[in-house]
């Protein structure tokens, strides 16, 4: 990693009057170094959006500050700051053609003619919208503007690309190969780029770090692979993973060498004290009550499991989807091969400790992951 | 429209003439009294056919207004070019101060902004009669009674709220995002206002500024009130005509149809660049 590209520091966002209004964003810091890709990930109204416009310079920072490339910009016009953006509603020129809309943001760069006919040319091609570029953007689909919207924004030589939903309206295949396609972009010519998004799949497959929100606040800032093995907190484990991570209120039992974790209903998960790594135990020891997480695919059907009911099995042509009604609530399971189990069917699940996340109970945050503390 | 029977496209052409004539015969016949003497219009019964005069049209334009009582000097002219004087330059002072204005109201929400546009907007509740006292008083005071400024002034009372309040919902039609995409590109935004909202809200503009005008054109009371002959607008010297001599109809005709002309073919001028506008500036995606 090299010098940072970006540094947001304690920013807040108030919409309204200060400390009044509603607040948008909450203390927010992070840091995002050169050449790298990041994704804001949350459901809307999570405080995304606003922090891409802080840094756009289309909402003012309430509080706090923003340095793009080592200089405050928070105060500055959004045309002082070199960055470039892609937006969500596209937001072309409509008087202008798809090409002048891409040409015209290289106007400021004053090149030559040739070499921006060439910049257009190329990422064209990149997108697959080089027989629209005459068209204008009223008579072209809402793909089509999308992607006439991105290229407008990564022609730019800027500091930093914002990409504001970039792909929601692509066709699944498309978006596919595009995000191969800008990923290799971005990074060949080491740019930095934060793209809002609330698509984990395009976070995942996109950036290199993902930043996810919620109502306001960050909850962790960390590699697609980091977030997926140790979530945070409870939000960002039920957030990001498909199907979702199941999650049970359980107590924290401890008689006769073993750990119970008791569930509603009288369900019990049972588990040797060794089969927990010594700070993990001494943590759910500690505690009365815990809030346990497992991931669809780390549950398994086994005879002398804990029982359940059938109450849904979805086969999606590589997976099955298994929910059960269980403890009170509804557990899901992946299995990978083709399952015939009729609503209804009794099943056991068992659950190795060592795909376990424990959560505390108040605040969510993470106790353990595995046989690792959080 | 593809399966219509021949009654049907008859009972149609029917219906439509006779809206037409109902809406058009007040103006055809005042036309057609424009070409005749007080004496061939007040035949009874009146009568369709006439031996067409230029009497009426020379009378206007040359100033000199024949009665049974000798001969009268009028001003039409001058109130014709007082007319398009006064209504040109006040709504384009209205434009210079409204447009900006709309913008910022739709674009900026600051401390008592909804306040300030209700305030001009009311401007246009309080009946012009009303006003005019107090204002009267106050311009004689000020010298500003029967001068070009003081009634440009006042006209700003029609137009400013007018384009205002209509310019204003054009601009907030634009996506602000379009404009931010100008910003964010290198653009001041002075030059995002004249390059990107400017041309987006033209045709509304155009809209505005025609409907200003034609209210403008069309005001009696403040330019009666406020203005002496000379700088009279036509819908005020038109009360010349009526003389001593009793009323000069073929005059009064004639003066309606050269007072219509402007304001008709600025409006036919503008309705063929308001369509070609609208459809062209399809913003939504």
């Amino acid at each position: 990693m090299s010098a940072s590209a970006i540094t947001i520091s304690g920013v807040d966002k108030f919409y309204g009057p200060i400390d009044r209004g509603v607040h948008a964003v909450k203390n927010l810091t992070m840091e995002i170094a050169k050449g790298e890709i990041v994704a804001l990930l949350g459901s809307s109204g999570c405080g995304k959006t606003s922090t891409l416009r802080m840094i756009a310079g289309f909402e003012e920072v309430s509080r706090g500050a923003i340095s793009v490339g080592g200089r405050k910009v928070h105060t500055l016009a959004p045309v002082k700051r070199n960055v470039a953006m892609a937006f969500e509603g596209y937001s072309l020129y409509p008087p202008l053609t798809v090409r002048e809309n891409m040409a015209f943001a290289l106007k400021a760069a004053r090149l030559p003619k040739s070499e921006v006919d060439a910049k257009v040319a190329s990422i064209a091609k990149l997108l697959e919208i080089e027989d629209i570029l005459e068209r204008y953007p009223s008579s072209i689909s809402g793909g089509q503007q999308q992607r006439a919207s991105l290229g407008r924004a990564l022609i730019r030589n800027a500091d930093l690309h914002l990409l504001d939903e970039p792909m929601g309206q692509l066709e699944p295949q498309l978006r596919a190969v595009l995000r191969g396609r800008i990923k290799h972009f971005i990074k060949e010519r080491g740019l930095t780029a934060i793209l809002v998004t609330h698509d984990q799949t395009e976070a995942n497959a996109l950036a290199d770090r993902i930043a996810v929100m919620e109502g306001g606040v960050l909850q962790q800032f960390d590699t697609p692979d980091m977030i997926k093995r140790r979530p945070a907190n409870l939000f960002t484990g039920t957030f990001v993973g498909e199907p979702p991570m199941n999650v049970f209120e359980a107590y924290v039992g401890n008689a006769a060498g073993k750990i119970s974790l008791k569930l509603p209903d009288g369900l019990s998960l049972d588990y040797d004290k060794d089969a927990f790594s010594a700070p993990v135990r001494d943590q759910l020891l500690n505690r009365e009550r815990v809030v346990i997480g497992v991931r669809p695919y780390a549950v398994r059907r086994s005879k002398e499991g804990v029982p359940a009911t059938v109450s849904a099995n979805q086969w999606l042509g590589d997976q099955t989807h298994i929910a059960a009604d269980f403890a009170g609530g509804s557990l899901v399971l992946v299995e990978h091969d083709r399952t015939r189990l009729e609503l209804g069917a009794p099943i056991n699940v068992s659950i190795d400790p060592k795909n376990l996340h424990v959560f505390d109970q108040a605040s969510g945050n993470a106790i353990s992951h595995g046989m690792e503390l959080a | 429209m593809e399966h219509t029977s021949l009654l049907e496209r008859i009972l149609r052409g029917i219906a439509l003439t006779l809206v037409v004539i109902f809406f058009m015969f007040p103006i055809v016949w005042i036309f057609m009294m424009s070409f005749q003497t007080n004496e061939t219009i007040l035949r009874i019964p009146p009568q369709l056919v006439f031996e067409p005069t230029l009497a009426n049209y020379t009378a206007l334009i040359t100033g000199k207004l024949m009665t049974a009582a000798g001969t009268l000097d009028i001003a039409f002219m001058r109130n014709l070019w007082n007319s398009v004087f006064l209504s040109v330059t006040s709504v384009a002072v209205a434009l210079l101060l409204g447009v900006p204005a709309a913008y910022a109201f739709a674009r900026h929400k600051f401390r008592g902004s909804e306040d300030i546009a209700f305030t001009l907007l009311s401007f246009r509740f309080a009946p012009a009669l009303l006003v005019l006292l107090p204002l009267t008083l106050y311009f004689q005071k000020l010298g500003l009674a029967n001068t070009y400024f003081g009634l440009i002034w006042v006209y700003q009372l029609i137009c400013l709220p007018l384009i205002l309040w209509i310019v204003r919902g054009y601009f907030e039609d634009i996506p602000a995002d379009i404009e931010y995409a100008y910003r964010i590109g290198g653009h001041s935004w002075f030059a995002t206002f004249r390059k990107i909202a400017l041309p987006l809200a033209g045709p509304g503009i155009a809209a505005a500024g025609l409907l200003a005008f034609i209210f403008a054109w069309n005001n009696f009371v403040f330019a009666l009130v406020l203005a002496s002959a000379d700088k009279q607008p036509v819908t005020v010297g038109a009360l010349a005509f009526i003389t001593s001599s009793g009323i000069q109809y073929g005059q009064i005709s004639a003066a309606i149809v050269l007072s219509i002309t402007p304001t008709l073919a600025l409006a036919l001028y503008a309705q063929r660049y308001l369509v070609e506008g609208l459809s062209l500036g399809a913003v939504k995606g």
